[in-house]
């Protein structure tokens, strides 16, 4: 079952609310997804570290429902 | 017979750069996958990689040796780098290139 944009967006902002979050349907068929993760927790966290903690607020979710899920994170410029 | 963390880890280890992936680098079975040995192609390092399809105990044990849900991987001396998002966002920082420098891992280009 594929997940719904604002449904990603969802889990994403209960695990870290100052997250500016945005989320693009690539393919347009709910199944493809972008994700750019922007919170000021990630300041000088490494990369992996930083994709894992939205990996942890998707709940096992990544790598099963959702398999296409391209990810961009970063702390605020 | 070993259990799949120790063959996972005897691979780690036993390679400067492996890439675990679906498919094998000439025939990728998944976007992501087909990405990440692009990446490491135009770095111009050599890499061996493992095709989880045919292995079912790695293609699960993969994503409990790094904590990381999803396929490809890329690792390094032994580290974990990253999936094909952190990797194309390194190669395109020149970080990727530059980590494979530090690690003494030998590139042809890049």
């Amino acid at each position: 079952m594929p997940m719904a944009a604002d449904d990603i967006e969802t889990m994403i902002r209960e695990a870290i609310p100052d997250a500016e979050i945005e989320i693009t349907d690539l393919a347009g068929d709910g199944d493809h997804y972008a994700a750019r993760v922007v919170s000021e927790s990630f300041r000088g966290v490494p990369r992996v570290k930083q994709h894992q903690a939205v990996y942890a607020a998707l709940k096992g979710r990544m790598g099963g429902e959702l398999h296409a899920l391209q990810l961009t994170t970063a702390a605020p410029e | 017979m070993s259990d799949p963390q120790s063959r996972i880890d005897e691979t780690v280890k036993g390679n400067d750069v492996v890439l675990f992936m679906k498919g094998s680098p000439l025939f990728p079975q998944c976007g992501f996958s087909s990405r990440a040995v692009a990446i490491l192609e135009h770095c111009g390092v050599e890499f061996a990689s493992v095709d989880v399809l045919q292995d079912q105990e790695v293609r699960q044990g993969i994503k409990e040796y790094s904590d990381w849900p999803t396929i490809p991987q890329l690792y390094v001396k032994g580290d974990f780098v990253g999936g094909s998002d952190i990797m194309m966002e390194m190669y395109e920082a020149g970080e990727l290139q530059a980590l494979m420098q530090e690690k003494g891992v030998a590139a042809t280009a890049g």
